[in-house]
């Protein structure tokens, strides 16, 4: 199927297009917290476009179904890993360069009716 | 219930990874899936909040838009990226979660975390403090239209 091959090589090229600027931004930008931000799209669009392009390789098989549970797995553990490293580099004390901040919109801290339960 | 549908998930799972249908190798996945069973009824893993059940349903129309929302962000950080100069305007700001449960709070901010462009550096009860690459995804994010869409999620709709 040639169709096939052209719609999976291109989505393994735009996949892999993102990951270089993905790449490149991590390299541009200034502080821990914006370099988090470029490396997020590697992990989303690039790595979302790659496995896709990959998935239309291998058709209606097993392997379809093994590259859709590691993106499933991709999705789930990854805002976890992000999350746990921003709040580490606050923790740290690490000042994020920002132009503006409206932290003091809302005080931190519950809200009365805040949902805890399961 | 709640116990034969994940025993059911954790079994067509390991049939799913194994590709083997002999009759030893079904034996050794069955009694794999009935011991992690076990275990997890032990830990009391399988509450509302460790196997959201309820919102898979849900999740079948929640996802497709979230997919969506990545694409459209995950381009504009891109465009970010490309721009020569300074294209990046960082913003930190706090919004407020309207979710009752905390499976639907953590949805929130983890598809927060997974839209490129902003990420939620800390929880605290219902106030989540966003870092945003651009100051237009955190006006957005204040806004609520994602906040709106993960209630919605968590109601079942």
């Amino acid at each position: 199927m040639i169709l096939l091959d052209v719609a999976s090589w291109a989505l393994i090229l735009a996949g892999s297009a993102f990951i270089i600027v993905g790449a490149l931004g991590i390299l541009r930008f200034p502080d821990v917290y914006t370099r988090m931000h470029a490396a997020s799209v590697i992990d989303t669009l690039g790595a979302g476009f790659l496995f896709a392009g990959l998935m239309l390789q291998a058709g209606f098989t097993q392997v379809t179904l093994k590259l859709l549970f590691i993106l499933l797995l991709f999705f789930f553990t990854g805002p976890v890993i992000t999350h746990a490293l921003a709040q580490a580099a606050l923790h740290a004390g690490l000042k994020p360069e920002i132009d503006e901040d409206r932290r003091d919109r809302l005080r931190d801290g519950s809200l009365p009716d805040a949902g805890r339960q399961p | 219930m709640r116990l034969i549908s994940f025993g059911m998930i954790l079994f067509l799972f390991w049939l799913s990874l194994s590709g083997y249908f002999k009759a030893f190798l079904l034996t050794g996945g069955l009694l794999c899936t009935l011991f992690v069973l076990y275990v997890s009824r032990r830990m009391k893993l399988l509450d509302s909040e460790g196997y959201p059940a309820h919102l898979l349903a849900a999740a079948s129309t929640y996802w497709p838009w979230l997919l969506w929302e990545i694409i459209k962000a995950g381009w504009s950080v891109t465009k970010a990226i490309l721009k020569p100069g300074r294209s990046i305007s960082p913003v930190m700001t706090r919004v407020v979660a309207g979710q009752h449960t905390s499976a639907g709070i953590a949805t929130y901010a983890n598809s927060i975390t997974l839209t490129p462009g902003t990420i939620t550096t800390g929880v605290k009860g219902n106030i989540l403090t966003v870092h945003a690459l651009e100051r237009s995804g955190a006006l957005d994010l204040e806004d609520g239209g994602m906040d709106a869409r993960v209630s919605r999620f968590e109601r079942g709709g």
